[in-house]
């Protein structure tokens, strides 16, 4: 067996610290740009929370094996807890510009705080859901879906004016979080760390004795409980994990926008918000991929963002223009595509190890130098 | 097999009906400490379904499983996993989309003394857990010389040494009583003679009892201490090898009719 070194710590450490030096050098290089502040910084947040649902999803989709489809509600929940935790401490004076160690506190506490609140009702709702299985078990987590959705529109609070009681309408103008142009690019590295923390915990998690359960009771629940794994408490810890990333996610998404709709929550929505959106992108990264989440999370995040900009599609003719007017179509099609060409996705279960492709790379190296020296011994022999 | 001794499990009037069938009626069986007992009979018979019962899959209609003076009825089949019973399926179960190691890993379930934490963390715990695991899975697999395939997708392993794996996984859990439904099942006669060895290699290193379904007579013949038949449901027959073979009952059974 292979043994276990630090050299996979040091090689990702290293990793991570060029990564964030390259962001600083970008960040100096390109702050006053504004193309990269207008579209590649607000992409990137699009990108970090898109990552984080398709990967968090992922775990009960893929390593898990149940089909749950009311992901957006958990994230409606983080996102509507971290605006609403922000304006509190906005009202109560804790900060009042957008800036300063008061707010970075509170920005994360936010987040934090919307992790917890979306993984505890998440513990309540898969309780007594994960008893169902398959179709009975998407049913009712997209029925949660569309029941949180309601909730928040009715919870007086939540509404336009935020903590203000009585206007209980659906969008909260007001963000305590809500970041303009400027706050986006300043706070770019709260999103690329968070995420970079997310995909790591749960890296961590599929490579323990976690992941070996879920992925047992995945590829045959009666084989699992007969070895031992106590397979509801796993199905339930599982949803409740990444109920809190999806949480995460949400805090992240009330960051990138000023203002909160539910209807953008919405299973019917046809943005990039709903939980067909988010099956898609883990259905087309590889069921049981990780790597495969975090590269379909970001094209089809590009996917989306040519339907809605790319000025190729206002110049298709007729009928096809008339597909890509109808987002949610491009992603059925998307999605029946791929499970007619490549049902794995594109990554299947592969896992891009740094510390592997390290390995490979010298493996290939040593492979050709051999043949080099097998080629010339040929040739002196000639 | 001394009387005196207390049975490691013990059966007391078991049975079970499916709408109106009655799959198996009172069904007693004692199986003492080391023991090897055989349960044969034909198609249909309701073999598969006292394994069922006995690990919690099915529910008993009627009647108790007691192991070890516990009684088992109504525990979970973990629950009853930790108890100290493991099993084989008829069909092999096996988690085809892991590796061969961490099949055997995912069913050590009793000492993995690490959470969340350590897991998040990768603290020296953690690794110390996860070599442990790792040796002893290695150590399961070369009963069987799997240890060569440890990293194989366990979908990739031919017919033969899915059922090793199978059986390896079951004695990861640590268990006292193993039940193996129908292990030869498509097993050529030189597989069996040597899945034959193993058992009994098993028996001598772990000490533990076995419970066998099997429908290759002479295998059972040969290597089970005590048989017990039934059909239909019902027993028929219990009682040495030699006594079951001469039964006119198990003949007629067998024969049918
Ligand atoms: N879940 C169930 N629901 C209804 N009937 C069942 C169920 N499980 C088993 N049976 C019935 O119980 C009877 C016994 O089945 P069982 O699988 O235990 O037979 P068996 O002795 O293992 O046979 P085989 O040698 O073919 O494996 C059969 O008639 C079967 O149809
Ligand atoms: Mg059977």
């Amino acid at each position: 067996m292979k043994k276990r070194t630090g050299k996979g710590y040091i090689i990702n450490t290293a990793v991570i610290a060029v990564i964030i030096v390259a962001f600083a050098f970008i960040k100096s290089a390109f702050g006053g740009n504004e193309q990269f502040r207008l579209i590649i910084v607000p992409s990137l947040w699009q990108c970090c929370y898109l990552i984080i649902l398709a990967a968090s999803l992922n775990l009960i989709l893929g390593f898990l094996g149940q089909l749950s489809l009311g992901h957006c509600g958990f994230m409606a929940i983080g996102a509507y807890a971290a605006a609403l935790i922000s304006l509190a401490f906005q009202r109560a004076g804790v900060f009042t510009e957008k800036a300063g160690p008061a707010f970075v506190l509170v920005l994360i506490g936010c987040i934090l705080a919307a992790g917890i609140l979306a993984a505890l009702v998440g513990l309540l709702v898969g309780i007594p859901a994960l008893r169902l299985k398959g179709d009975y078990l998407a049913i009712i987590t997209l029925g949660f879906g569309m029941i949180i959705v309601n909730i928040i529109n009715n919870i007086p609070f939540a509404g336009q004016e935020g903590l203000s009681l009585g206007s209980a309408s659906a969008s909260l103008y007001k963000n305590g979080l809500g970041f303009g142009t400027a706050s986006k690019v300043t706070y770019l590295w709260v999103a690329l760390i968070v995420t970079l923390i997310c995909l790591t915990m749960m890296f961590m998690f599929i490579r323990s004795k976690y992941g070996r359960a879920i992925k047992a009771i995945r590829d045959d629940e009666i084989a699992a409980s007969a070895s031992g794994i106590n397979t509801s408490y796993y199905k339930i810890f599982t949803f409740t994990f990444s109920a809190f990333f999806a949480g995460i996610a949400g805090a992240l998404y009330a960051c990138a926008n000023a203002t909160l709709s539910t209807s953008s929550f919405a299973f019917t929505n046809g943005g990039i918000l709903n939980s067909t959106f988010i099956v898609v992108m883990v259905v087309l990264g590889g069921m049981g991929s990780l790597t495969g989440s975090v590269v379909s999370a970001i094209v089809m995040f590009f996917v989306n963002y040519q339907i809605k900009n790319g000025l190729w599609v206002k110049s298709l003719p007729g009928f096809l223009g008339g597909i890509f007017a109808y987002p949610m179509l491009v992603y059925a099609i998307i999605l029946i595509a791929v499970i007619m060409f490549r049902p794995r996705g594109i990554f299947g279960t592969y896992e891009f190890s740094l510390l592997n492709f390290v390995r490979d790379i010298k493996e290939h190296r040593a492979k050709k130098a051999l043949q080099k020296a097998g080629n010339k011994e040929a040739k002196s022999n000639d | 097999m001394t009387e005196s001794k207390k049975p490691v499990l013990e059966t007391r009037n078991l049975g079970i009906t499916f709408g109106g069938l009655k799959a198996v009626q009172d069904f007693n069986i004692q199986i003492f400490e080391g023991e090897l007992v055989g349960l044969i009979g034909p198609n249909g018979a309701g073999k598969t379904t006292v394994f069922n019962m006995l690990t919690g899959v099915y529910l008993p209609t009627v009647g108790s499983v007691i192991l070890n003076g516990e009684v088992l009825n109504g525990k979970k089949p973990h629950q009853v996993v930790s108890s100290g019973v493991a099993r084989t399926f008829q069909n092999i179960r096996l988690f085809k989309q892991m590796s061969v190691i961490d099949n055997v890993k995912a069913a050590i379930t009793k000492d993995i003394k690490y959470g969340m934490v350590d897991a998040m963390f990768r603290t020296p715990k953690f690794w110390k857990v996860e070599h442990e695991l790792t040796e002893k899975a290695m150590d399961l697999l070369s009963i069987f010389k799997l240890e060569g395939k440890a990293d194989q997708l366990a979908a990739n392993l031919p017919y033969g040494q899915q059922r090793k794996l199978e059986i390896t996984r079951a004695l990861a859990t640590d268990m006292r009583l193993l039940l193996l439904d129908e292990p030869a099942a498509g097993m050529n006669p030189t597989e069996t003679a040597e899945l034959l060895e193993c058992i009994n290699a098993i028996r001598d290193r772990f000490g533990i009892s076995i419970l066998l379904i099997e429908h290759d007579m002479s295998l059972v013949m040969n290597i089970c201490e005590r048989i017990q038949v039934i059909d239909y449901g019902l027993t028929i027959a219990s009682g040495l090898p030699e006594e079951i073979a001469k039964d006119p009952k198990v003949i007629a059974a067998y024969l049918g009719e």
